[in-house]
């Protein structure tokens, strides 16, 4: 008997995907609670590695007839000292003891682990970018082309040679037009033949000849053109302006609290757009373009202009990202602080230069730990951006004291909204 | 072949060709000194985790697709990660061919040991079992799980994966109630099965006319007619397979749900044997590939390294830990069923005259392997253990019965143990803990009120007092009355009659009643 042995190894596994995602679709509400809340109690880089959650089992199980309580009558083994007769006290709550076959393990809370996919799908699924950005995309200025079957007309260069000549070969063979080597038989067979024959033959060959004139080999209703149709093509790609104040008044949990909201704002682009840059703008009085661990942990000092970093986002948005070829967004954070007099230097730039080719633009004031935001007065920048916003500029803002706020402010911010709201942010 | 003194393999390292050669000298001991007689092997190798893959869908390798297999999925993943669980060595499918999936980690050893275990052991058991024979069809299901992935498939396309959810939840629900417990009328042909599907769907595709819709009916016939006895006749009442009864009766599903229902239901109805068999599968496989290693061994096939290897493993494996052991949880199949296979070799070679007294039949008759053989055929757990439990296994367990009476203040009796009085006690309070008649809750379909409001009413026979949970049984009831569509009771009674608890579930306007 021929024993059949199968490696099975390449092939694909993942069987259960679909069963997996039937389970994560299902459990939706109850594992996004999950997500949510493990993602506050972690590093925002790790929130995106995915790992362990647990749910309540509760809504989950599959519920089946089964028997508790009575009496029951077990068989044992390992007797060392029982005799038929003695009575034992019971255990408490009776736990361990051979339990009725049947039963399942009681557990109230099921834990399992999600990929790093599944996590942030799950983490970002009720957000969506907010209305203005969508504006923007729908009426972008690029345009691609596709192909889009054939025409009957168009240019020299466009001719499709195969379905042009496909067309042909079609119609010569519907008309019958003879073919070349029919004609050469004829001609071979004038050589040699009676007289009788030689007349009746070349009439054939001419009625043969007439009639290859009259169907040509191409004619121009043979011909197709490739159509192209212009599709208009949404930009792709995304820039993230990070704005932040380092001035001596910027403690270390403040630009904590700045770096966890960029991180998730960087997560939010990167799923929605396909080539996300990040430009990194620390400002104390003047501004400069840093790299990343600069931004976060170089030393600076001074005081504080806003102005000089829109200003130097201005620019830059100006020499390398065209608004018309990247979505533009900006997140900017700080204590608050700003000279008077630069208020209504920064305003302007704000409303006439940035807002106009930026897709968001988000302001989140970073508090003292503990601090009470609420209670104290409006800082100088709040206020200005607070009328400017009152004045119609599209501005998102946001205070944020402790690590814990980050998400719920960022999840607030980007939150899908009716229609009848969607104005009011 | 090699000759027979030449190593099999050396070290832990296997290739294809090494598994070739583990398979003929197993098949050889199987065949020529074990006279087995097995289903064609098909012996697949695959990973880790194509092995969870498997797991989470009840081992069969192909099934349709529900959440709640993701859900095992996830869970069983999970705790394999941390470590908490290791993974079977193998996986064996009742199937013609008999497909047996190793674990590529596996050493040398283990692969000899697993296929000794499964392609040998458990395929044998698997084609001679009264219970397999009578309830299974070997060569059916593979097509008939391939047949339910696509009907399944179809019906989400066709009415959409909620409804289609809706109904499989119900119907797993109900699973270990969807079971015909005795043998019918005939025996279960699935390839017919699905080829009776597709007729039936195409003669009422065929056969459709919408006049008939329009065609008045006749005067409806007086209730006073359909007496009770009449109608519980002709609705098979009482029925113990809800499924069965759902399927055949309920008034508002849709063609596709039946045959839902009934694709669940014969699944089921597949692996009903082996919850009846699981100490002697388990004792028969474990004893085929003790007495296979233990020949290649002294065959000169096996270095004593490997056998030492395997002999640990095979100890893991019969291990039975003692009731007041944190390990314990109940009895080890293996270990029992092993224990028993071994304790009749010896009662059928070396009888003493306690064995001579206690079994007549085999004691002394000197061929252990034609009972044995006889016994993997004709037994299952409860019979098996009734029979063949020897008073020497009872003392070598160490076997006590306890009597747990909650109105009992004191406490807990000990109510036999393994002495001259406890023997047979013991043993037969054994055998009930794997009789199915025991294990699952005895509920039935007692009547309909076809005259009234079509309450669908059942009845849980109680024994031993032992009620159902309450709030499992209200969900599984509320599934019962989705299906239903009508409401649903479900009368708790004792043997005496007494109704202890009843309880009524009001179907939901959900898709699967619409």
């Amino acid at each position: 008997m021929a024993i059949h042995i199968v490696d099975r190894r390449l092939n694909p596994g993942s069987k259960s995907l679909e069963n997996r995602q039937r389970f994560l679709r299902r459990a939706k509400a109850l594992v996004q609670g999950a997500v949510k809340k493990s993602s506050q109690d972690r590093d925002i880089k790790d929130v995106l590695e995915g790992g362990e959650v647990s749910v309540p089992i509760d809504g989950m199980d599959e519920p089946r007839f089964r028997r508790e309580g009575g009496t029951r009558d077990m068989v044992l083994p390992g007797n060392k000292k029982f005799v038929e007769g003695d009575i034992l006290p019971r255990p408490n709550q009776g736990g361990g003891r051979g339990r009725g076959a049947g039963e399942g393990d009681s557990e109230d809370t099921f834990r399992f682990v999600l990929s790093r996919d599944e996590f942030v799908d799950l983490f970002l699924d009720d957000l969506e970018l907010p209305d203005l950005a969508k504006r923007k995309l729908a009426e972008v200025e690029t345009e691609g082309i596709r192909r889009a079957g054939y025409s009957t007309s168009g240019s020299p260069a466009n001719i499709s040679v195969s379905r042009t000549v496909s067309r042909a070969l079609a119609r010569r063979v519907a008309l019958r037009r003879p073919r070349p080597e029919e004609l050469a038989a004829l001609e071979a067979e004038l050589s040699d033949c009676s007289e009788a024959r030689r007349v009746e033959l070349l009439a054939e060959i001419e009625a043969l000849k007439s009639k290859i004139k009259r169907i040509p080999f191409i004619d121009p209703i043979d011909i197709r053109y490739r159509r192209f149709e212009t599709v208009p093509k949404p930009v792709a790609q995304a820039v993230m302006f990070c704005l932040m104040d380092v001035s001596g008044s910027m403690t270390e949990h403040m630009k904590d609290l700045a770096k966890r909201f960029y991180m998730l704002l960087y997560v939010f682009l990167k799923r929605r757009y396909r080539h996300v840059e990040i430009v990194f703008i620390r400002h104390t009085d003047r501004a400069e373009e840093v790299d990343e661990q600069t931004f976060f942990y170089g030393p600076a000092s001074g005081g504080t202009l806003v102005s000089s970093a829109l200003q130097a986002m201005h620019d830059i948005v100006r020499t390398r990202f065209r608004p018309a070829d990247w979505n533009i967004y900006a997140a900017q954070a700080s204590d608050g602080d700003n000279s008077y007099a630069d208020g209504e230097v920064a305003g302007r730039l704000l409303t006439d230069k940035i807002l106009p080719v930026s897709q968001f633009f988000a302001y989140l004031e970073v508090g003292q730990e503990n601090g009470l935001s609420y209670e104290m007065p409006n800082s100088a920048l709040w206020t200005l951006y607070e009328g400017l916003r009152a004045s119609g500029a599209p501005l998102s803002m946001r205070k944020v004291n402790e690590r814990s706020e980050i998400f719920p402010v960022f999840h607030d911010l980007f939150q899908r909204r009716g229609p009848q709201e969607r104005t009011a942010t | 072949m090699t000759a027979t003194d030449e190593l099999l393999f050396q070290g832990a390292d296997w290739d294809f060709r090494t598994l070739q050669r583990i398979c003929d000298a197993c098949e050889q001991v199987a065949r020529d000194e074990l006279k087995l007689d097995v289903y064609p092997n098909q012996i697949e190798v695959i990973t880790a985790e194509q092995m969870l893959d498997a797991y989470s869908s009840v081992g069969m390798p192909l099934f349709y697709k529900h959440w709640s297999f993701g859900k095992h999925f996830a869970f069983q993943e999970a705790s394999y990660r941390k470590g908490l669980m290791g993974l079977a060595y193998e996986i064996v499918i009742n199937s013609s061919p008999c497909i047996s999936y190793l674990m590529e980690e596996n050493t040398a050893t283990m692969q000899t040991l697993v296929i000794a275990h499964a392609a040998f052991g458990h395929n044998h058991f698997f084609k001679n079992n009264y219970l397999f024979k009578q309830w299974t069809d070997a060569d059916g299901i593979l097509d008939y799980l391939e047949f339910a992935k696509r009907y399944v498939a179809h019906c989400e396309e066709r009415h959409g994966r909620l409804a289609v959810e809706h109904t499989l939840d119900a119907a797993h629900a109900l699973m270990s109630h969807g079971i015909d417990r005795y043998p019918g009328k005939k025996s279960l042909d699935l390839r017919a099965e699905e080829k009776r599907a597709g007729r039936r769907r195409a003669h009422e595709e065929s056969a459709f006319n919408d006049l008939w819709r329009t065609v008045p009916t006749g005067p409806a016939k007086s209730n006073a007619i359909l007496d009770v006895e009449r109608r519980r006749q002709m609705l098979g009442l009482p029925q113990e397979n809800l499924l069965y009864f759902l399927e055949k009766t309920a008034p508002r599903l849709k063609p596709w749900q039946r045959e839902i229902l009934r694709i669940v239901r014969n699944i089921a109805q597949y692996f009903y044997p082996q919850s009846q068999t699981k100490v002697m599968n388990e004792g028969t496989a474990t004893y085929v590939h003790y007495r296979i290693m233990s020949r290649l061994h002294e065959q000169g096939r096996l270095t004593d390294g490997n056998f030492l290897e395997f002999l640990q493993s095979h100890t893991n494996v019969v291990f039975q830990p003692e009731f007041d052991d944190p390990r314990f949880s109940g009895f080890n199949p293996y270990a029992l069923g092993f224990a028993m296979m071994q304790d009749i070799e010896r009662i059928v070679t070396n009888p003493e005259a306690e064995d001579r007294e206690w079994f007549p039949d085999i004691a002394g008759t000197g061929d252990p392997m034609a009972v044995l053989r006889d016994i993997w055929a004709n037994y299952r757990d409860e019979s098996f253990i009734s029979q063949y439990m020897s008073p020497r296994l009872m003392r070598h367990f160490r076997l006590f019965h306890l009597h747990d009476d909650p109105e009992e203040r004191a406490g807990i009796l000990v109510d036999a143990i393994h002495n001259e009085r406890g023997y047979r006690r013991l043993r037969r309070e054994l055998a009930r803990q794997y009789d199915v008649g025991f294990i699952d809750p005895n509920i039935e379909v007692v009547d309909v009120d076809l005259a009234g409001d079509r309450r669908l009413m059942l009845r849980h026979t109680v024994v031993k007092g032992a009620q159902l949970s309450e709030a499992d049984t209200k969900r599984v009831l509320q599934h019962l009355a989705d299906l239903w569509s009508y409401d649903v009771s479900l009368v708790e009674a004792d043997a005496s009659g007494t109704t202890l608890k009843e309880y009524v579930a009001h179907p939901r306007n959900i898709a699967v009643a619409a």
